[in-house]
């Protein structure tokens, strides 16, 4: 009996869990729904390869500073728990951008000043503020996964397709000549006309 | 719903004017620009204007039917104005398949995304050279030279602009610019002919004369002060008037009913607004030409300057404030 | 309150430091190694260390470009030129530019730019396309004259629509051959007397 309810609650529990990536994935999609951390959106998705790396390093972030936000959130004081989160925050940041300049220097350069710019994403506050400082730990970090996975998400297809349109390749693999693709899709016009067209579409789909 | 009764306000006496009355005589307008068009270009200006209405035509007509899922309007004409202005703005020597992609831009983008003809904050022409010469910026900037009475010619020649930008000392005669044989877009050979265009449609009462004079005017004025104190070609306000693509925005862009302003007042804050910003551009921008970046920053302003000069209504009372 | 945030701060330092300590190195790695790549495109193969080697050389307007010799055993076989020009489209455009010993450029690489994409970016591919020999810089010897594009009167063809941007990419490098006209003068008069090239050397670098 007492084994069967464990069982059933740790079911609920993972049920939870499962709901709290979806719900990140897909119902407050940081991109396509709550509309936040546009700035990075925007300007790295000029390729898939870079807009899937803007997604997996503020996925890092994110995971780490939930996680850490919610097991310091009994130590913050209220009055001073935005300077803790953001000090939180951009160590994090800080290490992903010493890690990446290290190890794919590449990479760095061409995501450029919006490595650093992660600290004022307002996503990554966003979270710590309105789910990590009123959850448990692993929920926070799933928290963290699911959001930073639709942000993932996002950013690589709008990458994607701005990188099929604009150069003919996606992920550098050539799908049509590069002289017939528009340019405009990988300077940032392009990248407010196609996230337009996928909020557009995203909409439609998730009405249905 | 249809058997609802309309009840409108007045005036209810109607003039005959309609859509289509209104584009066709455009279209007339235009006439004189395209036959210089031809005379320059030869059958070149002929496939790139005849191809181009039709990629609008069969965009709008497609867009419409499968997509949007209502009856294609697409005789009302302004799909043929769209795909003639943006031929217009166009070199003679563009490839076609990049002609099609600025109609498929300017049609399912601009114009049919925010519901067709009437809901369109940006002119589908304008936005679609502009999404082009962003786009294939070598094929959209590099202009066959102006055959007058010679065989074909493939050596590729600057606009006057470019010269006056890059290389002030190449600077043609201005004689040469206003009868329209300089190097350039399609429709932006001769002002002559896009002032005949306008002259005509002023006549028809198809449009104002606020938007374009005030253009004009305003660019005139602009250049004329910076000339007084530097006399050099750069500021030159006659070269400013008769080169590139100024005449046909004035005119033809500019005074698109769905994105230009509806108020006089209106109309002269927009008009003198694009003088301004066309003359920063090309004096001091990246680009050697303006016009269409000027008149595209001033679609998105319509609505707010709408909003600021629309009339009191009589007798409303004004607050203290 | 102020403790708690101070406690923070000094945690998220000594993790910071800890971090920075152990990227330190690779981060600096990776910076020499893609100057060194970017040398070792540009001149033909050779076997010193050209990055410790490197010397000023003053040019006109008292304005100095860095060289780096490539030397085989202790045979000098080319110069590379970190050049630059600030009459790019866009501003500024570094270049490395690599001669051999008979006045011939080797082969370039772009540094940095920020020229408008599609038109001046070319640059890159412009110049050494072998199918268009009318617009090839490598090969080209400079000592019948310094390059110019063909609308001013010079050999090379510009690049279509981008005359400002090839303007100021043939005068970075004219400019990088002054500088190496110079160096080579020094480094031939030494080549007579080996003993006599290191002195050489070191009067290059005084000169700085």
């Amino acid at each position: 009996m007492l084994k069967k309810d464990k069982k059933k609650k740790e079911e609920k529990t993972m049920n939870n869990n499962l709901k709290v990536i979806v719900n990140g994935l897909v119902k407050e999609n940081p991109t396509f729904v709550l509309l936040l951390g546009m700035c990075p959106t925007l300007a790295t998705t000029s390729s898939a390869i870079n807009g899937m790396s803007m997604g997996l390093a503020t996925m890092f972030v994110l995971i780490c500073s939930n996680a850490a936000i919610s097991a310091l959130k009994n130590l913050i004081p209220d009055m001073v728990r935005i300077p803790a989160f953001i000090v939180v925050i951009a160590a994090f940041v800080t290490i992903v951008e010493m890690v990446m300049n290290a190890y794919v220097p590449a990479l760095a350069a061409s995501l450029g000043i919006f490595i650093p710019l992660i600290v004022v994403n307002c996503i990554v506050l966003g979270r710590a503020e309105a789910f990590a400082s009123k959850n448990n730990v692993l929920a926070s970090a799933l928290d963290g996964l699911g959001i930073g996975l639709g942000f993932t998400l996002a950013l690589t297809l709008l990458g994607a397709i701005r990188e099929l349109l604009g150069t003919g390749k996606i992920f550098s693999v050539s799908v049509y000549p590069e002289n017939f693709g528009s340019l405009i899709f990988v300077l940032a016009p392009g990248a407010f006309i196609v996230l337009g067209y996928m909020i557009a579409t995203f909409n439609k789909l998730q009405k249905k | 719903m249809e058997n609802k009764l309309i009840v409108s306000p007045s005036p209810h006496v109607h003039s005959g004017d309609s859509i289509e009355k209104n584009m066709y005589g455009v279209l007339i307008a235009l006439i004189p620009a395209f036959l210089v068009a031809v005379y320059v270009f030869r059958l070149d200006a002929l496939i790139i204007t005849a191809l181009s209405v039709l990629f609008c035509m069969g965009f709008e007509y497609l867009i419409a039917k499968y997509i949007m899922k209502k009856t294609p309007t697409i005789f009302d004409g302004s799909a043929i104005i769209t795909g003639v202005l943006l031929a217009f703005n166009v070199p003679s020597n563009l490839p076609i398949w990049i002609l099609a992609i600025g109609a498929l831009f300017a049609i399912g983008v601009v114009k049919m995304s925010f519901g067709g003809l009437g809901n369109n904050i940006f002119n589908p022409a304008i936005a679609g050279r502009i999404f082009l010469l962003i786009s294939f910026p070598a094929q959209m900037t590099t202009w066959p030279t102006p055959n007058v009475g010679a065989t074909t010619d493939a050596i590729t020649s600057a606009t006057v602009l470019s010269h006056l930008k890059f290389s002030p000392e190449a600077l043609p005669a201005i004689k040469d610019m206003f009868f329209g044989f300089e190097g350039g877009s399609i429709g932006e050979m001769s002002a002559l002919a896009l002032l005949i265009g306008l002259i005509y449609m002023l006549w028809k009462k198809i449009i104002t004369w606020h938007i374009p004079i005030s253009i004009i005017a305003s660019v005139a004025v602009f250049t004329g002060i910076l000339y007084l104190f530097n006399p050099t070609p750069i500021y030159n306000p006659l070269i400013h008037l008769f080169s590139g693509g100024l005449m046909l925005g004035a005119v033809f862009m500019a005074t698109d009913y769905v994105t230009s302003p509806m108020t006089k007042s209106g109309m002269l804050i927009y008009g003198v607004s694009i003088g301004l910003i066309t003359v920063a551009i090309r004096l001091w921008g990246a680009y050697p030409e303006g016009v269409s970046f000027a008149i595209l920053l001033m679609n998105a302003f319509t609505p707010l300057i709408n909003n600021y000069t629309t009339p009191k209504r009589f007798g409303e009372v004004v607050k203290n404030g | 309150m102020f403790l708690s945030l101070f406690i923070i701060s000094l945690v998220v330092a000594v993790l910071l430091a800890q971090v920075n300590k152990m990227t330190a190195k690779p981060i600096a790695a990776a910076k020499a190694l893609k100057l060194e790549n970017a040398i070792k495109e540009v001149v033909p193969e050779f076997d010193n260390n050209p990055v410790e080697e490197a010397y000023k050389m003053p040019v006109a307007e008292g304005d100095s470009l860095l060289v780096y010799p490539a030397k085989k055993g202790d045979e000098v076989v080319g110069f590379a030129v970190n050049t630059y020009s600030n009459n790019g489209f866009s501003g500024n455009i570094q270049l490395m530019v690599g001669f051999d010993m008979e006045d011939k450029v080797v082969n370039y690489a772009v540094l940095s730019h920020a020229e408008t994409p599609g038109l001046g970016s070319k640059m890159n591919e412009w110049f050494r396309d072998t199918n268009k020999p009318g617009q090839v810089v490598i090969g080209r010897n400079l000592s019948e004259g310094n390059l110019s594009v063909s609308k001013d009167g010079g050999q090379i063809d510009a690049i279509t629509a981008s005359t400002i941007t090839s303007r100021a990419f043939l005068e970075a490098v004219n400019k990088a051959y002054a500088v190496y006209k110079s160096s080579d003068a020094d480094s031939s008069a030494t080549k007579l007397n080996n003993a006599e090239e290191r002195q050489e050397e070191e009067g290059g670098e005084n000169n700085e």
